[in-house]
């Protein structure tokens, strides 16, 4: 066993130290001129299946003697179960088994609550759950449950759910932990005092929902004790964990599957209620089961972007340096506290960090209240909090240049940050500088309106930018294997998913570039607790820099094996040789050289086996993806409608590993920003507790029609944080896009827009005041 | 301790423990004491493949020409398309997202155009040529369309790609030309979350510009 050191880890701003075992090896950084496959655009490696049909995604699973399982939700936004009656639908031909609280084990869910409980305090929550031969009659039969609820009082809008004498959500009052989570740093109230100017405003976010393609589902076989589930998750060892420790089994009884998933995006990263319900029915049966939640259930049961409350104070001096800003937000936790961070990390709090953290400032306060209401649980979604804290925080900022008559982002150079001002550590690298930079000339920055709203016309158009900060830094645990096939070939396995970013591509260049050998001689395996070591679940955009790394690592191994049986067969010493393109040659004449496959083929079945676990990151240093976003816009000052012309998008992600499949993360990042900033809204009746939202139809998704021009770019270089350099890319697009949109907006229309989206109503009700 | 009390909470809620259900469920034991209350009483617990297609007097025989292959199927009159493509012929690269004719995952050309599988009824396609993902490449070999989504990268997660694939494929038959704009309304109809729009447009004019050069859309 190597040494063990303790190493800082970060997922989502929850910061950990763990405990991780150094690697066989510390490996130097790639020689940038030398590579070959590491930087590529190359195609996925699953690109065939996607275009085919023939991906297998856990809705398409189809098993012998398949069951199919559908729940029954309650209509109720706060209710006690008081007679439930299956009798009907048993009678139902095809109906195999029904499952509720009355013969379901009482499984501890969110909170004090259970897997189904007489309790219901959302509209949506399980009540009952069926199993039939087909959908069609498990549809019929939950129309024949008959269910009687006992109506209690209840409370959607969490400005009324913090008032007194607001109906309970739950015993203990709506205000969780009965007390604001509150961060402060210097004196404000002293740094209010040194300010010149001092900007106030109040910003408010929506309720944004996941609309995942693929709906949350598992299908569940039991064979024995030994149960198997294909589950549309972010991370089948969470899965895997908690289905053990659901169902009281242990963690070797229990494989997780996922190789195809049709979008998750921070919603998908444990088993869900479903999954649990899918298990009990099968074991009831003795069959599989089959249960994929329908469009509607995925609006409701799956958890969303949680709605904010933001009122901001923030101080500047005349030469633009921030003196002091203040932050008291309110976010809506939804009926319990999310699952994914139980009680000692909120997520709602997340939103407070680009205060904290995005620029230099010695006097910081944030006060986030997090409130319980009487709709479903909120989740994370693709950088929480970051996302609504920075709609405000960059309106703020922007505000503050034109006040002063700064150029936004010279007031942005102003407030530079150097170091991690929560944590006092200096970055392992950041770029941002290079980002306003580079971002600034590619939208042609000189060319925004110099006085915000100047032009008087039916259609505006107008200049806006925004700037980003995220984790996304990695860390261990996170292992990977190699195994060298006697024809040259070699299968990369890890226990990691592909959530649609193409990891599975990034980790097949990542071996080929260190194992010399060509993509397609490759083979990847991954999201199969079974076959693979274990891998994080795919959040935090932490996939490639944690993984990643343990596969150059296995692969390293892999190739020091090689090195060593190559040396015995041709008589010379293994440090002496390398492997490029599938040739072992000589270091010192490359004119000498031999196939790797005729080295591999003396081996006959030794193994050459590389195994490869994640590093720990440096000590006392902080890693961030920083990254600046510029909006060109058009704003229709007649229908209020606004368009977005054009996108410029630069971060600072550290090394690119494969250019095609970042950009693409950055263009789609941008789209989802940009329905979050203009159409996104899930909506509650408050007089119901009923969305009114759940379709796409009523929920407005970005079309073809929608989209604007992007151009995705990066600061280059590499981040010395860990060895491949590379950190994640996968939520940072995201953060910027509404903040630079409604920069813009006012630059176009000398109006700012404070609440989202920003539909053409509020844009035409803000230019009439 | 949350565990705890949990389960003491729970024995009123219900007399059945995790590891009482666990242990005492599988096939062939059902109908122990600890489900006596609220399970049905199942009659077999084994799979048999005929039991699917039991429901006398409800179905109906229908022919479906999906692919150039003839399919007998027993259907519902409710049944939808994709629903029968899916669950009873495994053709599963057509997906369903919505349900409700809003996304588009589940395009298919009938007879050459696209439609909506989840918002046709299976009993309507009779005898109509039905065109699936699934028959769009030749073997392994990739149809210009698929080549270009594949080298353009055209998606992410890969879900709705069939459903655009198939409107690609609608459109270049009724228009192997399409302007930009063009192109954008004909797929309209077609969500990708994961926002590849752009590639996917892109994809649209590489594959044009393909099939022109090889002589026209054959598929």
């Amino acid at each position: 066993m190597g040494r063990r050191v303790k190493t800082r880890v970060e997922e989502e701003g929850k910061i950990e130290e763990i405990n991780v075992e150094l690697p066989h090896e510390d490996l130097p950084p790639w020689e940038e001129k030398n590579l070959v496959w590491v930087g590529k655009g190359i195609p996925r490696v699953d690109g065939f299946e996607k275009c085919t049909g023939k991906a297998k995604y856990t809705y398409d699973i189809h098993l012998p003697g398949m069951l199919y399982g559908k729940i029954l939700r309650c209509p109720h936004p706060h209710a006690r179960l008081i007679r439930l009656d299956t009798s009907k639908a048993q009678r139902l031909s095809g109906v195999k088994a029904i499952l509720s609280q009355e013969n379901a084990p009482p499984i501890p869910w969110y909170n004090d609550s259970f897997l189904f409980d007489r309790t219901l305090r959302c509209v949506g929550e399980e009540v009952a759950a069926v199993a039939a031969v087909d959908e069609y009659i498990a549809r019929d039969a939950l129309d024949m449950i008959e269910a009687e609820y006992e109506s209690l009082p209840f409370v959607v809008d969490p400005e009324e759910a913090l008032r007194p004498g607001a109906p309970p959500v739950r015993p203990g009052g709506n205000l969780l932990d009965g007390k604001p989570i509150i961060y402060s740093r210097g004196e404000i109230e002293q740094g209010f005092d040194e300010a010149d100017l001092i900007i106030e405003e109040n910003f408010s976010t929506q309720v944004q929902a996941h609309a995942c393609m693929e709906t949350h589902g598992s299908v569940v076989n039991w064979e024995g004790d030994h149960l198997t589930i294909w589950e549309s998750t972010q991370g089948v060892s969470d899965v895997r964990e908690g289905m053990a420790k659901a169902l009281g089994i242990p963690i070797s009884k229990v494989r997780v599957i996922k190789d195809f998933m049709g979008g998750g995006f921070g919603s998908k990263t444990r088993e869900g209620k479903y999954t649990v319900i899918a298990a009990l029915l099968a074991k009831m049966t003795g069959r599989p089961v089959k249960l994929m939640l329908d469009r509607k259930e995925e609006f409701y049961a799956t958890g969303h972007r949680p709605s904010s409350l933001q009122y901001v104070k923030a101080g500047v001096k005349k030469d633009g340096s921030l003196t002091a800003i203040y932050l008291r937000s309110i976010g809506a936790c939804g009926a319990y506290e999310t699952p994914l961070f139980p009680s000692k990390f909120s997520m709602i709090d997340a939103l407070a960090r680009p205060y904290r953290e995005l620029y230099h400032c010695p006097n910081v306060k944030t006060e986030v209240y997090p409130v319980y209401n009487n709709i479903p649980v909120h989740t994370a979604q693709r950088a929480p909090g970051h996302v609504e804290g920075t709609f405000a925080l960059e309106q703020v900022m922007d505000q503050a240049a034109h006040q002063l008559g700064m150029d936004p982002i010279a007031l942005r150079m102003k407030n530079y940050a150097l170091k991690d001002q929560v944590e006092d550590f200096p970055y392992t690298r950041k770029a941002l500088d290079q980002c306003y930079q580079k971002g600034a000339e590619k939208i042609q920055w000189e060319k925004r309106n110099k006085k915000p709203g100047e032009k008087k016309a039916l259609i505006c158009e107008g200049i806006g930018m925004a700037g980003q900060i995220w984790g996304g830094g990695g860390g261990p645990p996170a292992y990977a294997i190699i195994k060298i096939n006697q024809d040259g070939t070699a299968n990369l396995l890890t226990g990691t998913q592909d959530i649609g970013t193409g990891s599975k591509t990034v980790f097949v260049q990542i071996a080929s570039e260190e194992l010399g050998i060509s993509p397609k001689d490759i083979t990847i395996t991954l999201g199969d607790t079974e076959t693979t070591p274990y891998a994080p679940r795919s959040s935090g955009s932490r996939t490639v820099p944690s993984v990643g790394p343990a596969v150059r690592s296995a692969a390293a191994d892999a190739k020091r094996q090689l090195l060593d049986l190559a040396g015995s067969i041709l008589d010379s010493k293994a440090e002496d040789l390398a492997i490029r393109e599938g040739q072992i040659y000589l270091k010192n004449n490359p004119t000498r050289k031999i196939p790797l496959k005729e080295i591999t083929q003396k081996m006959g079945n030794n193994m050459i086996m590389g195994v490869g676990s994640r590093g720990p990151n440096p000590p006392q240093a902080a890693i961030n993806v920083f990254g600046a976003q510029f909006a060109h816009v058009a704003v229709n000052t007649a229908t209020g409608e606004v368009r977005v012309l054009k996108v410029v998008s630069i971060h600072d992600a550290g090394r690119v590993i494969n250019s095609m499949t970042l950009n693409n993360q950055i263009e789609g990042g941008i789209v989802q920003g940009m329905g979050y900033g203009l159409m996104e809204e899930v909506i509650w009746d408050k007089g119901t507790g009923i969305m009114l939202t759940p379709n796409l139809h009523a929920y407005k998704l970005p079309t073809m029609l929608d989209i604007p021009e992007v151009v995705p770019g990066v600061a280059e270089g590499s981040d010395p944080a860990n060895n491949i350099g590379a950190k994640g890319i996968g939520e940072p697009p995201k953060i910027p896009t509404a903040p630079a949109i409604a920069n813009a907006i006012y630059n176009a229309i000398g109006v700012r827009l404070k609440e989202l989206p920003i539909t053409p109503d509020k844009v035409l009700r803000a230019l009439k005041i | 301790m949350k565990e705890k009390e949990g389960n003491k909470k729970g024995k009123q809620l219900s007399s059945v423990s995790r590891r009482e259900f666990i242990k005492g469920l599988g096939a062939g034991a059902l109908g122990t004491a600890a489900l006596s209350g609220g399970i049905i009483a199942l009659k077999e617990a084994e799979a048999h493949p005929a039991e699917e297609s039991l429901e006398e007097g409800i179905k109906i025989p229908l022919r479906l020409k999906i692919n150039g292959i003839r399919y007998k199927v027993e259907v519902e009159p409710r049944y939808t398309l994709v629903d029968v493509i899916r669950d009873q012929l495994q053709l599963t690269g057509t997906k369903k997202a919505c349900d409700r004719g809003e996304c588009g995952a589940c395009t298919v050309l009938l007879d050459g155009k696209p439609v909506y599988s989840c918002m046709t009824l299976a009993i309507t396609a009779a005898g109509r040529d039905i065109m699936t993902i699934e028959g769009l490449a030749s073997g392994e070999e990739l149809h210009p369309i698929q080549q270009a989504f594949l080298e353009n990268d055209a998606f992410q997660c890969g879900f709705c790609t069939s459903g655009q694939i198939m409107a690609v494929n609608g459109l270049l038959k009724q228009n192997l030309n399409p302007s930009r704009e063009e192109a954008r309304n004909a797929l309209a109809g077609n969500i990708c979350r994961c926002g590849t729009y752009t590639r996917i447009l892109e994809a649209t004019l590489d594959a044009s510009q393909r099939l022109r050069k090889g002589g026209g859309n054959r598929g």
